[in-house]
């Protein structure tokens, strides 16, 4: 589904991504870690379209992000570490805007749906800002679901989240990846990333420098991995 | 969360590619405005800041300056044009500032919307929250300066007109200044020069209309704000794209 070739990107002087190599299949989830500065979020960035290359090229599903970005971004969601929520207005008025923006069919069905689906029914009328962190970050998903994308972005989702609240996360991503949906999500997690994704790559310097099935790996493994990169790093 | 309203696609269609039509456009325009103007109505922080920062520049101007009637006329003018560009300063300076701090400008930019659909929802919220102000501090300056109230149509033609154009400009800066470090001080050094001609029309129109001149007299004033307003939307309407993406 997502074809990314030779990616580089560099802000300035400043060169974060070196030349990626990534191919996503369709239903993959896959886990991708690295140290901090890596390049995690600034790949993430450029697949959702917030962001251009400066050499290479990303395609998604033969569409090049460069050409298709407007079309392209109604089969993409992300749910980031920020939440990309208005703290003023509702949870309704917040998934109504969204749905508008997304023209997301049956928008009132599909935000009660949603609703149920993260727990926040009966609260779709409070501020946002008088949520706590873990049900903004159950917010923030369903706003990313709001149009059913097929491609799903997960930036450290799980960042400022108390153990309860992670875990509750977690199982909404389980069922959110069993819909055979392609989701790609950074995450600093090992465990909780092995657990839920069935591919892990690991950016380091700017380019993909480990890449496994899960079924082929152990956590033992790709935390040695892991370190062996981020201390290089 | 396996209950769906609509299949999942597997790929992404040929369908794709297809625009979605003008009437798409102005609802995606709508909704930002709407949005904007939802938000406004729960804090209120933009219009009340706006409408008691302009309230003190006509009263400060009016108990500072000398005002014996030949002085009002010839002041009155500028005092309405320094009241209406600061406040509308405040305004725009918080156009993007919010969405950039909340971090939910990537909200805007993710979602399938042509950019111009965005700089059109903000600036047309901008002129809304400004003529709102400008609603309540023009009949405060025609009672205060002693003018006409007969004025006060025409000066709500000139006011509106000068409105448009000083956002569609404001409205790209703000998106630009919004990535600078000073960016509340960035805002007006970049907006203030651009807007000079639009003052200086605003500012004639303004004082032709108190001192009952003909408007024919002063046409040409009237076509430098109308041309203003027309080259500075198209062309905000274009550089938007570039201000916006990373």
């Amino acid at each position: 589904m997502i074809q990314i070739r030779n990616l580089t990107k560099a802000f300035g002087s400043r060169v974060v991504l070196r030349g990626v190599d990534l191919t996503i299949n369709e239903g993959d989830f896959v886990t991708l870690m690295g140290a901090n500065g890596a390049g995690k979020t600034t790949l993430l960035h450029i697949i959702a379209t917030l962001s251009k290359p400066t050499g290479g090229s990303v395609s998604i599903s033969g569409y090049n992000t460069a050409d298709s970005a407007t079309e392209l971004r109604r089969f993409i969601g992300l749910v980031s570490h920020k939440t990309l929520l208005y703290d003023d207005l509702t949870a309704d008025q917040n998934l109504r805007f969204y749905a508008r923006l997304y023209d997301a069919p049956h928008p009132s069905a599909r935000i009660e749906l949603l609703l149920k689906q993260v727990g926040l029914w009966g609260r779709q009328h409070d501020p946002v800002r008088t949520y706590s962190r873990g049900m903004q970050q159950r917010l923030a998903i369903a706003r990313a679901m709001l149009h059913n994308p097929p491609l799903l972005l997960l930036d450290e989702p799980d960042t400022g989240l108390d153990q309860h609240a992670a875990d509750r996360l977690n199982e909404l991503l389980t069922a959110v990846g069993a819909d055979q949906r392609t989701i790609l999500m950074t995450t600093h997690n090992l465990e909780r990333g092995l657990s839920l994704g069935n591919r892990v790559v690991i950016l380091a310097k700017g380019k993909i420098a480990y890449e496994a099935q899960r079924q082929d790996v152990t956590v033992a493994e790709v935390r040695e991995r892991y370190f062996q990169y981020v201390t290089a790093n | 969360m396996t209950e769906q309203i609509h299949p999942l696609p597997n790929s992404i269609p040929a369908s794709a590619t297809v625009p979605r039509g003008f009437a798409g456009y102005v609802r995606k325009v709508l909704a930002i405005v709407g949005k904007d103007i939802a938000t406004e109505i729960r804090t209120k922080e933009m219009i009340s800041a706006m409408f008691v920062f302009s309230l003190l520049i006509i009263f400060i101007f009016n108990f500072t300056f000398d005002l014996r009637a030949e002085n009002l006329q010839t002041v009155a003018p500028g005092v309405l044009w320094v009241a209406i560009a600061f406040a509308g300063m405040l305004g725009l300076s918080r156009s993007f500032v919010l969405e950039r701090d909340r971090g939910v400008l990537d909200g805007l930019l993710l979602a399938p919307v042509d950019r111009s659909a965005i700089y059109f929802g903000k600036m047309i919220g901008n002129v809304l929250f400004i003529s709102l102000v400008e609603l309540f501090i023009l009949p405060i300056f025609v009672i205060l300066f002693n003018q006409a109230a007969a004025t006060l149509p025409l000066l709500c033609g000139v006011v509106i007109l000068g409105t448009i154009g000083f956002a569609s400009v404001g409205t790209l800066f703000s998106a630009m200044a919004v990535h600078t470090r000073a960016r509340e001080v960035m805002l007006p050094i970049m907006l203030f020069p651009v807007i000079v001609p639009l003052l200086l029309a605003a500012v004639r129109l303004t004082s032709a209309i108190l001192d009952n001149t003909p408007l024919a007299e002063v046409s040409h004033w009237l076509a430098l704000l109308i041309a203003f307003d027309a080259i500075f939307i198209a062309a905000s309407f274009m550089l938007f794209e570039y201000v916006v993406e990373e």
